[in-house]
């Protein structure tokens, strides 16, 4: 499928283009998603919690892991399903109906390594990188709430994020983030390459691409558990 | 020169190109002309390479493109411009991006000189000042004309147009015309141009091919057509009544 590039720079030059929209292009939602995730299952998880055998501390340690074996990867990717994805299916079948896969193909160039080899590797660059920002956000988003709210004290949430400290799942979590950006950047391209028709079938296979990726995501997040845990 | 002899190509059941032969010449534009759905555009597809054949061969130079090798392929592929009936181009890049990119890919030109010929070649189609606008931000025929600047820019041998006057004004069609002539004789391509154009044939064809339901049916220059006594060929190209009075009177003029 892939070949060797025809010009190392100009593909370098399409890497870090792919890199800069792909991250600050969804920069924005994940940082909302994240600090509104943190902020929620804070709340959320202080409502369960009511007995009082239960120290307050053990919200914190709940958030943090949840931010980073769940909510960060999981979550945040499945938004980026729809963010990304969508963007690549679109950008990829729009250019296939206006033949300007067909006029790189004439220059010979190969389409399929100039077009999703660097949106391929800028996922799993960029991907990962989001997720490590989101989980810190999300617990960051925990904190806020928690302390703004009443329902702990920042002492008492920080003594929960260094309490049984589990370094793994920091790493699980990325693990998961490297399988998701493989998962979203290759379908969205496959369906996005593909495409026949005109702009009606761009819209599909954008769609398509959206919930076939998502499926996966699933598939992936309850397998790799599976697995690893 | 390319050499066509014997092309079948279907979709399922439908045959779209069947035993399809012509030799198209260095320096010359070779029409080839039929209605919607005869196989023109399938014709040229295979011809470059973006469809395969289900039989007969494509001949570069008396070289078989079916037995050359990879590396010669992709020799050949950066010999070949083509001109996309929608212009097919990049819509993140600029107009100069667009032109440069071949260049930037295939060869090792500093950026002065990469720049020095894509001015060279916006100009020679007659676009100046328009290097940093974007495909959105320019009209129709220049975007045809960009796309003519960026098949040109690597000095192909063959040029490949693909209905390049669709969605043009008659007065903009000519011009797009003129240039494909002017710069296939300049630069001694071998120029294939697929047309519904009457102007386009009666300007520019100094190689005529007629396709009908995916047959060769007739070939044969700009002066030849007049006097052609095909049928389906007349119903094609004279199917109005101005364009056949017209006829009536280079024939009587011929006389």
């Amino acid at each position: 499928m892939f070949s060797k590039p025809e010009n190392g720079r100009v593909y370098w030059k399409e890497f870090v283009h792919q890199c800069y929209e792909l991250g600050m292009g969804s920069l924005g939602i994940v940082v909302i998603i994240s600090l509104f995730l943190g902020a929620v299952t804070t709340i959320q998880t202080a409502y369960q919690l009511v007995s009082p055998l239960v120290q307050k501390y053990v919200i914190a340690e709940i958030i943090r892991d949840s931010a980073f074996l769940e909510l960060s990867p999981t979550v945040v990717c499945i938004v980026l399903a729809g963010v990304v994805g969508s963007k690549i299916a679109s950008e990829l079948g729009n250019m296939r109906v206006s033949e300007q896969i067909d006029a790189l193909e004439i220059m010979g160039i190969n389409s399929k390594t100039y077009l999703i080899l660097p949106k391929i590797v800028a996922a799993f660059v960029m991907i990962p990188c989001l997720i490590v920002i989101s989980m810190f956000l999300t617990v960051w988003g925990g904190y806020l709430a928690a302390t703004i709210s009443g329902v702990m004290s920042s002492q008492q949430f920080n003594q929960g994020l260094v309490k049984d400290f589990v370094s793994f799942n920091l790493i699980f979590g990325l693990i998961k983030s490297f399988t998701f950006a493989f998962i979203i950047s290759s379908v969205s391209a496959y369906f996005g390459y593909h495409v026949k028709g005109g702009a009606l079938e761009i819209g599909q296979a954008s769609t398509k691409s959206v919930v076939v990726s998502c499926i996966l995501i699933l598939f992936a997040d309850y397998g790799l558990a599976a697995l690893l845990l | 020169m390319i050499e066509v002899k014997n092309i079948k190509k279907s979709f399922g059941s439908k045959v779209v190109l069947n035993d399809v032969s012509c030799k198209m010449e260095s320096g010359k534009v070779n029409l080839i002309i039929g209605s919607s759905g005869s196989g023109k555009t399938v014709f040229l597809k295979c011809l470059v390479g973006l469809m395969g054949l289900d039989s007969g061969d494509v001949l570069y130079e008396g070289k078989n493109v079916a037995t050359m090798q990879e590396q010669e392929q992709k020799e050949l592929r950066t010999q070949i411009g083509m001109l996309f009936q929608g212009s097919a181009l990049f819509d993140s890049l600029t107009v100069e991006q667009n032109v440069m990119f071949p260049l930037d890919m295939f060869t090792k030109k500093s950026s002065a000189e990469k720049l020095k010929r894509v001015n060279e070649v916006l100009d020679r189609v007659n676009l100046k000042d328009s290097n940093n606008k974007f495909p959105a931000e320019i009209s129709g025929g220049m975007k045809k004309r960009v796309a003519l600047a960026r098949a040109i820019v690597l000095n192909p041998k063959y040029l490949f147009c693909d209905e390049p006057n669709s969605g043009l004004d008659p007065q903009t069609s000519l011009v797009v015309d003129k240039l494909i002539m002017e710069i296939t004789k300049e630069y001694n391509i071998t120029t294939i141009m697929n047309t519904h154009d009457m102007n386009s044939v009666m300007e520019s064809g100094d190689k005529i091919i007629f396709l009908y339901q995916g047959e060769k049916r007739w070939e044969g220059s700009k002066e030849d057509i007049i006097f052609s006594k095909d049928e389906k060929l007349n119903n094609f190209i004279f199917a109005s009544e101005f364009l056949q009075e017209a006829k009536k009177m280079r024939m009587m003029e011929a006389k």
